[in-house]
């Protein structure tokens, strides 16, 4: 999708600062000679790749996914090296193509069902939940559903009320389903290759705006049969004074603020949490109770919000290291709408996470 | 086995295995063994236990003449059935069967032993019945929340859906499903679905496996009239239309979607008619003959040339589930002509009996029937209550390092056990 914004929002939607190169912290972290760079669409690409590769029960369908090579270009090329049996277009009919997908993983096959964006999934999400998620524990353990759900989810850019929803807290409340949000290229592979092997239902949230962005990525990385544990978040960036919590693109925000903090002494810790469901607690709860002061980051609306989840877990097991209460910083409170600058005023900034951790730290 | 797709832990080889292994030799009165003689007795038999009586008869053919199909875009099947003493007394037993434990079922729920929705099938024996005996085990079967007799066809006992009924243990899924949720995957089951027309794509998306695997087998994917209009029906026929899914649609027209008489929500209630691009057929579904003979003619012609819609004609006595009375929008004389005329089971009954059938066998089958759903009840209300621990297990087969909230606040680690051993 081209993006029709003016170079400023842009990079402020990209989560760089005028002047600063991409990337965050982490490009620090690696030699030159070990890492090479990988988009987040190569990533998933080549997760995908591998795994049809690995199993012949894995196979793609979706929208656009084989011809087209994919509306984001996600799925480029494995129509040409895995054939139309296994790479399938379909109609643009959510709830019979995931409900299609679906039975075909009861019956043993493991789909990767791709919705062009999270909020077309609406049209099947009785499928992803009375089906997919529930069948298991309703069969008592006799039907499994391994099964992959991914596609582009949250804001994009100027695209709108309809198109801009953030899914995560939703389908996080659901037993019996996985939710993950990759933020970098490693996260991406490990994540997807994992979701595709793993038994039960995945729901995977990707970022559209992350799709081109290219992420250091280790000779372990980009092994064949690199996963990452489903449930661990990672600790991006040690810190001291306070701790970030966030998934997806946030995570970068988050970084480039800690960076921008560091400059004036003050040392944020950056928990990217990779999985939402389940939530690495332990992770969180034990940087709450180094730094006693909790902010968590998401871009998705504010009530019942995956930081509402964040806080009150913090809050009820950790209260008596906190120095103040958990902060949440949310994308507002409104449907998304489409002008550059109303839409700057609808999702949360670096500028806005660094006012939130001075806040807390009462340095505002 | 005779696998080609060398599929990691492939069912198809382990089910053709366990096929070879269950020969189905039942000892009978006056110490005459048997074998029986179509895959489809073989399944009924299996499942359940059910027994043949042997008698001289059991090979005679039976030639009958059933009513027309209705058909569109396609050729009719022809209405000669042929059949054999010995397969209508398997599907009497096996017919009487399904009435008996529906009805038990109406009794116990009206006792309190049942709660919570609980649909009933009797009246559209001979639909199952007549596609049980159309199929192989190795074709899949997907249906709606009305589903207890599919439970007992495809690999289950009467006294497992009793017990489930019940809540109890020893239920089909342990008392975790209930009613409207049971399934068996070894024998190609995949429920029991709770949602109106969920069941459709899921049974394409069964077929589409079938077929991936290169598979000879198709799925049976049964709905009613009430969730024949549903978007994602069609949503499925296109698709199937479009990949040349081995998907059997089978709208099972009892007339009622719970209160709503099929002329009041169907502008066009020719369900058979209503795949456009996919042919149909309509049959009587109160004639078990006549279903087995179009499904078989189905089965054919989807392996060949793709997805067809089956519409088969039938009534439920009952009221959608035991809430609803059924007789504030159907007149008793509805109901009770139906059973006068058309009843499915006392039309098998009168074709065995016509055909020189021991009247002592048909009451002995009976007899049997009777004892079975008389024990399973018994055994039912024996049963012990799943214990507290089952409330975590199985929610997920690889539970990763979850940790699912209790009511209180604590943590409980889920686990993938599969025992329920009690």
């Amino acid at each position: 999708m081209a993006l029709l914004q003016s170079g400023h929002a842009l990079r402020r939607m990209l989560g760089l600062t005028a002047g600063r190169a991409a990337f965050g912290a982490s490009a620090s972290r690696y030699l030159a000679t070990d890492t090479t760079q990988m988009t987040v669409r190569d990533a998933l690409n080549s997760a995908m790749d591998e795994e049809m590769a690995r199993d012949d029960k894995v196979y793609v369908l979706g929208e656009e996914v084989a011809e087209y090579q994919g509306a984001y270009k996600i799925t480029r090329g494995l129509l040409q090296k895995y054939g139309p049996e296994r790479v399938k277009d379909t109609p643009i009919t959510e709830a019979g193509f995931c409900g299609i997908a679906v039975g075909s993983a009861f019956a043993g096959l493991k789909p990767v069902c791709e919705f062009m964006t999270w909020n077309f999934a609406l049209q099947a999400i009785d499928h992803i939940i009375n089906s997919a998620a529930k069948t298991l524990y309703m069969s008592a353990g006799d039907i499994n559903c391994p099964i992959v759900f991914r596609g582009p989810n949250g804001a994009a850019a100027g695209v709108a009320a309809q198109h801009s929803q953030c899914f995560a807290a939703w389908y996080s409340s659901v037993p019996g389903l996985k939710v993950l949000a990759p933020y970098d290229s490693e996260d991406a592979r490990g994540l997807l290759k994992a979701a595709i092997r793993d038994p039960d239902p995945v729901v995977f949230l990707e970022n559209e705006l992350l799709y081109g962005t290219a992420f250091p990525v280790t000779p372990q990385v980009l092994d064949k049969d690199f996963v990452l544990p489903i449930g661990k978040a990672k600790v991006m960036r040690a810190g001291t004074h306070v701790t970030l919590v966030s998934f997806s693109k946030m995570v970068g925000f988050c970084l480039k603020a800690a960076e921008e903090l560091a400059a004036e002494g003050i040392e944020c810790e950056v928990i990217n949490l990779r999985s939402i469901k389940p939530l690495d607690r332990d992770t969180i709860l034990a940087s709450a109770r180094k730094t006693h002061r909790v902010i968590a980051v998401e871009e998705g609306w504010p009530q019942c919000g995956v930081s509402a989840e964040i806080s009150a877990v913090v809050t009820e097991q950790a209260f008596d290291d906190l120095d103040a209460p958990v902060m949440r910083i949310t994308g507002s409170e409104v449907p998304m709408p489409y002008a550059t600058n109303l839409e700057e005023l609808a999702l949360p900034h670096v500028e806005d996470i660094i006012k939130g951790v001075k806040k807390i730290l009462n340095k505002a | 086995g005779d696998c080609k797709q060398r599929l990691p832990s492939c069912r198809q080889c382990s089910r053709t295995t366990a096929r070879a292994n269950m020969a189905v030799v039942h000892a009978l009165q006056g110490g005459l063994l048997r074998s029986l003689q179509q895959s489809s007795i073989t399944l009924t038999a299996a499942a359940g236990g059910a027994r043949t009586f042997a008698t001289a008869l059991d090979k005679n053919v039976v030639t009958v003449e059933v009513a027309p199909y209705q058909t569109h875009k396609i050729e009719a099947p022809s209405t000669t059935v042929e059949t054999t003493v010995g397969e209508l007394a398997k599907m009497y037993y096996s017919m009487f069967r399904m009435r008996r434990m529906e009805v038990a079922a109406d009794m116990q729920y009206k006792a309190k032993l049942i709660r919570g929705f609980c649909h009933l099938y009797d009246g559209q024996e001979a639909v199952l019945e007549g596609i049980e005996a159309a199929l192989t085990p190795q074709d899949s079967i997907i249906t709606s929340y009305r589903d207890h007799c599919h439970a007992v066809s495809r690999g289950g006992t009467v006294a497992s859906v009793m017990a489930e009924l019940f809540g109890r243990a020893t239920g089909k899924t342990h008392g975790i499903g209930g009613s409207m949720h049971m399934y068996n995957r070894q024998h190609n089951f995949y429920g029991g679905n709770g949602i109106v027309g969920a069941q459709i794509p899921l049974g394409a998306g069964v077929a589409f496996a079938h077929k991936y695997k290169k598979e000879p087998n198709v799925c049976v994917a049964m709905y009613g009239d009430g969730a024949a209009n549903q978007g994602q029906k069609y949503e499925a026929l296109n698709m199937a239309g479009l990949w040349d899914l081995p998907v059997i649609f089978v709208c099972e027209n009892n007339h009622y979607g719970m209160g709503t008489a099929a002329w009041r929500s169907a502008k066009s209630p020719l369900y058979y008619t209503r795949g456009d691009y996919i042919p149909g057929i309509k049959a009587d579904g109160m004639d078990v003959l006549a279903v087995k003979q179009v499904v078989a003619f189905a089965k054919a012609h989807v392996l060949a040339k793709g997805p067809i819609i089956l519409e088969l004609d039938t009534y439920r006595y009952h009221g959608h589930s035991m809430s609803d009375p059924g007789s504030t929008y159907r007149t008793r004389d509805e109901i009770n002509s139906m059973r006068q005329q058309r009843d499915p089971v006392e039309r098998v009954k009168k074709l065995l009996i016509e055909n020189g059938y021991p009247a002592e066998e048909v009451k002995r089958m009976e007899r049997e029937v009777k004892q079975d759903v008389d024990s399973a009840v018994e055994a039912a209300k024996a049963a012990p209550i799943p214990p507290p621990e089952w409330l975590w297990r199985n929610m997920y087969q690889d539970p990763c390092d979850s940790e699912m909230r209790k009511v209180d606040g604590t943590h409980v680690k889920p686990t993938f056990d599969r025992s329920y051993k009690v």
